[in-house]
């Protein structure tokens, strides 16, 4: 069934039959969130090709183990935005506080605004493109996936990282241990120019160079361990 | 876990309802902190005139007699008045001594707070039910701070519920726990400062009194404290005449700060601000670890 959007007002209904109206929707439904005033784990869990647009401000997992379809929130998200994501698009216009996208298996997660602390974390294939900056530890031990910042990046960028790229436009405070800033070839322009063609909706992304963003990655000398690197080991753990 | 709420108005836009917002923001909290609550709120206050709360709890304290012989101690005028198992003092005399001389003197009494504008309430129980019975909703004035519990370490007590001031005006609300807190409140004593409580937030409390008292601003006092204190912490925090907000370096204790041209509020989750009036609008943005925070009433 698709049609015109049903609402859900916040004030009137519970999160969760918001959740198991959304888990119960069909494939080209669409939905609209109203006053959810800083509600915890809006849009969780969607498995259907849906639209859902939350107007205003989210509170913790706002969408989280999202896998299919698409939510857009006209407004910021607190701890968790997109948790463990799979598929899909998460959209915010605003900004996120901790952890944005964390452990997130794939799909695409949007920040407008600025990202905090540990975005990506832990991030294992999922894209991340924040039109602003990104706050410290962000893509702490991330495994795969890309992390796009187009403003600046906060201490310890990618600090034990593993396969994932990240790509900034502005400065990067300090890189963790050892995340390296690494050459950007053709594959990683297109990787990059893909990501931000599908983030323009973000005024700060559309129309962005991909020459003007910097790439980092892993030094492999952590996680691919062996007694040979224990001066890299060492030294790392002497930066910290 | 713990929930902290934090209101600096600063306009007086919204001074008349300052206890109001809070006791809102602090029902958002309540999930996250459903065994004791307490608040310190600021109010305009007489220069040269200090209050000093008082906790007695469960124990019946005849207060007349109290403030007859503070009296001959400070050698000024005392008045009280009673608030369920709370007394406020009113002097012109020293606050300091007050402190002192009725933590030593007045068996089961603790002192909460003292200064010319602050006062403290808090108790074990539903966070809704400690605002109702210590009316904070009709609270006037200039910033308030508010905390719910959820006790992980220590006993639900009241001696273990924020929000904790030790010094004149100074006063603040913690979710986190420190590490170093034993070793620190016995160098504090070493320095004159007196604890009533063995809880870690009552040393930090300690801490930035005792900066303070030695001549430190707010910010210059948070800065020792980036590096004195170890352990996890996000704090708001209130004094005379501002209001502050720090995190530890790493920053897992959540915190989010909203400002309009009237307020600022800072909260561990958003919806205890988003019912504030204008919040749709607010710049809204999460502190960054171990970077202080400052707004003055003088700015």
């Amino acid at each position: 069934m698709s049609g015109p959007a049903r609402v859900f007002d916040l004030s009137e209904v519970g999160r969760r039959d918001l959740n198991q109206a959304l888990h119960d929707a069909s494939d080209g439904d669409s939905f609209e969130v109203t006053n959810p005033r800083g509600a915890h784990a809006v849009a969780c869990g969607i498995t259907a090709e849906i639209d859902v647009l939350v107007r205003g401000s989210v509170g913790y997992y706002c969408a989280g183990m999202h896998k299919r379809g698409r939510v857009l929130v006209e407004g910021n998200a607190s701890t968790g935005l997109a948790e463990n994501i799979m598929s899909g698009l998460v959209h915010i216009t605003g900004n996120a506080t901790m952890s944005a996208g964390a452990t997130g298996c794939g799909g695409l997660v949007v920040v407008g605004g600025n990202a905090g602390a540990r975005c990506g974390i832990s991030m294992k294939g999922v894209d991340i493109v924040v039109g602003g900056n990104v706050g410290h530890m962000s893509a702490f031990m991330a495994q795969a996936g890309n992390l796009v910042v187009c403003g600046d990046a906060a201490a310890d960028l990618g600090d034990s990282i593993y396969e994932a790229q990240i790509f900034v436009r502005g400065d990067v405070e300090s890189l963790g241990a050892d995340c390296i800033e690494k050459e950007m070839r053709p594959t990683h322009v297109e990787t990059l120019s893909r990501l931000l063609v599908a983030a323009a909706a973000v005024p700060a992304v559309n129309g962005a160079d991909p020459a003007d963003f910097r790439r980092y990655g892993s030094a492999r000398r952590l996680y691919n361990f062996t007694i040979d690197d224990v001066d890299a080991l060492e030294a790392a753990q002497e930066a910290a | 876990m713990c929930g902290i709420v934090g209101l600096f108005c600063k306009t007086e836009t919204h001074r008349h309802e300052l206890g109001q917002l809070t006791a809102v923001m602090l029902r958002e909290m309540r999930d996250r902190g459903p065994d004791s609550a307490g608040f310190a709120s600021y109010d305009v206050g007489l220069p040269d005139r200090t209050r000093i709360t008082v906790l007695a709890e469960g124990i019946t304290v005849d207060w007349g007699p109290v403030a007859a012989a503070l009296e001959g101690v400070l050698g000024a005028e005392v008045t009280v008045r009673a608030v369920h198992d709370h007394a406020v003092f009113s002097t012109d005399g020293d606050g300091r001594a007050a402190r002192q001389w009725i933590i030593d003197n007045v068996v089961g009494a603790t002192v909460l707070s003292y200064g010319s504008q602050i006062e403290l309430y808090k108790a074990v129980g539903d966070p809704d039910l400690v605002a109702e019975r210590y009316d904070l909703a009709s609270r006037t004035g200039t910033h308030a701070l508010a905390h719910t519990r959820m006790a992980t370490e220590s006993a639900v007590t009241t001696n273990g519920s924020h929000p904790f001031a030790t010094g004149a005006d100074t006063c603040l609300v913690h979710n986190g726990s420190l590490s170093n807190h034993n070793r620190l409140r016995r160098f504090l004593e070493g320095h004159g400062e007196s604890f009533q409580t063995e809880n870690d937030s009552e040393v930090a409390a300690g801490y930035l009194a005792w900066r303070i008292r030695s001549g430190d601003t707010i910010s210059q006092a948070l800065e020792g404290a980036i590096d004195d204190l170890d352990g996890f912490y996000t704090f708001a925090i209130g004094v005379a005449d501002g209001f502050a907000i720090l995190r530890d370096p790493i920053a897992c204790k959540p915190a989010v700060v909203a400002e309009t041209d009237d307020w600022v509020a800072m909260s561990s989750e958003y919806r205890a601000i988003a019912r504030l009036p204008g919040a749709a609008d607010a710049e809204v943005w999460e502190p960054e670890p171990a970077r202080i925070y400052t707004w003055s009433l003088a700015a």
